[in-house]
């Protein structure tokens, strides 16, 4: 199996506690000089054991959840020990603290806040509710995108990630499939980001959603040309197909048995080389690759059922 | 491989006329060659990968070439940035 490094570079987006309130329309109670602290990680802490006293473990670099059992035990409390863990529960790296359910600040937890410029927040919503949101959206945001050079498309539902050198042709591949009824996501440069364990989505810069470049055309919108069906704003990426100015010195291969390999991140996509030559139709070559990479996804492999095939009558041949 | 860091001094910043004056010259060489602006790198041979990052006057850019003309590419597109007009 071949694999080949993309030309990536990895950098991580930034999220900070003013994104999380604009978002959330979350009200901001205290600290609010901390507003830009930045939030690195999309684990959530909801800070119950600290709260009865045990800060062995905890996990101040990530958002503080305070609901309904936490802040009732709290009330329990006597007062000296409400000071000293909520002086405790803000640090100088605590991204911010957040109270659901619209319940009442204490007092304590403001003053201890102020002092070390955490920003306190309080949100309506029920906490189990907040936390899975909270994690949704910063998995989202966190997650670890790169560009890559070569355009996007969705080709009968499957993401279609379309490199080669520069001028091979590949935008005006995409505009092809894009007539023939398939959609663009991206141009030139693709945004990638992992989801989950082994999910890639791709999308397009903001500056040049929608945009194609034809070589002597200039810059085209696809969304005013061809309307809002021929656009897609993102798309999961599950093959590559890699075009290039056939080199007659070159093996390319004949009976796709064997799947070369791309690696993105931890995610390993199938990559395709396909020669370009004039007379070579590629849009429909992609369509014919993207319909046989559904076909072998759902357990029918043209080649390897012909392989059989051979090698049985071989064998068949030998046997009279 | 070689890289180079250079502060964009065309007026106007790359626009959509000096970007693509600049992805011409970038043509030129073999090389490949790749223009990085806050962590984003992109191939400075496709247009829109440099207009998506809408370079402004004053900011810094790593110019990236690997290739048989790099030492080459990299001057020439280093000029081009840091040309005052």
């Amino acid at each position: 199996m071949y694999m080949t490094e993309s030309e990536v570079r990895i950098s991580m987006s930034k999220v900070t506690v003013k994104d999380i309130i604009n978002k959330f329309k979350l009200e901001l109670i205290s600290g609010e000089e901390g507003i830009d602290r930045p939030i690195t990680t999309s684990d959530i802490s909801r800070p119950g054991l600290e709260m009865a006293g045990f800060f062995e473990y905890y996990p101040e670099e990530r958002l503080q959840l305070l609901g309904k059992t936490e802040l009732t035990f709290f009330g329990m409390l006597n007062e000296v020990d409400q000071k000293v863990r909520m002086e405790r529960l803000c640090t100088d790296i605590t991204p911010g603290i957040i109270i659901t359910r619209g319940m009442t600040v204490p007092e304590e937890l403001i003053e201890a806040s102020e002092r070390e410029a955490v920003p306190v927040m309080r949100s309506t919503m029920k906490t189990s509710k907040l936390l899975s949101q909270l994690t949704n959206y910063l998995e989202l945001k966190l997650a670890p995108t790169t560009a890559v050079h070569g355009v996007l498309v969705d080709v009968y539902g499957v993401g279609v990630l379309i490199t080669g050198k520069s001028g091979v042709g590949k935008s005006e591949t995409a505009l092809e499939l894009v007539k023939r009824g398939h959609r663009l996501v991206a141009d030139d440069c693709v945004e990638i980001r992992q989801e989950d364990q082994d999910s890639l989505v791709g999308n397009a810069p903001d500056l040049i959603e929608h945009l194609l470049e034809i070589r002597g055309l200039g810059i085209i919108n696809v969304m005013t040309l061809f309307g809002a069906g021929a656009v897609r704003s993102y798309k999961r990426i599950t093959l590559c197909i890699n075009l290039e100015i056939w080199d007659a010195a070159k093996q390319y291969d004949r009976l796709g048995l064997d799947e070369e390999k791309m690696k993105i991140f931890d995610s390993v996509i199938p990559r395709l080389t396909v020669p370009v030559r004039p007379g070579r139709n590629l849009a429909v070559i992609i369509e014919v690759a993207a319909m046989n990479f559904r076909l072998k996804r759902m357990g029918v492999n043209a080649a390897q059922q012909f392989t059989t095939k051979l090698s049985e009558t071989i064998r068949e041949g030998d046997d009279d | 491989m070689v890289e180079k860091k250079v502060v964009v001094k065309i007026k106007t910043g790359l626009q959509a006329r000096p970007a693509a004056l600049f992805v011409q010259e970038a043509n030129r060489y073999v090389s490949e060659v790749f223009i990085e602006k806050d962590n984003k790198k992109v191939n400075a041979k496709s247009i829109m990968g440099i207009m998506s990052l809408a370079i402004a006057n004053g900011s810094e850019v790593t110019l990236i070439a690997d290739g048989t003309d790099e030492e080459k590419a990299l001057t020439g597109l280093a000029e081009f940035i840091e040309n005052v007009d």
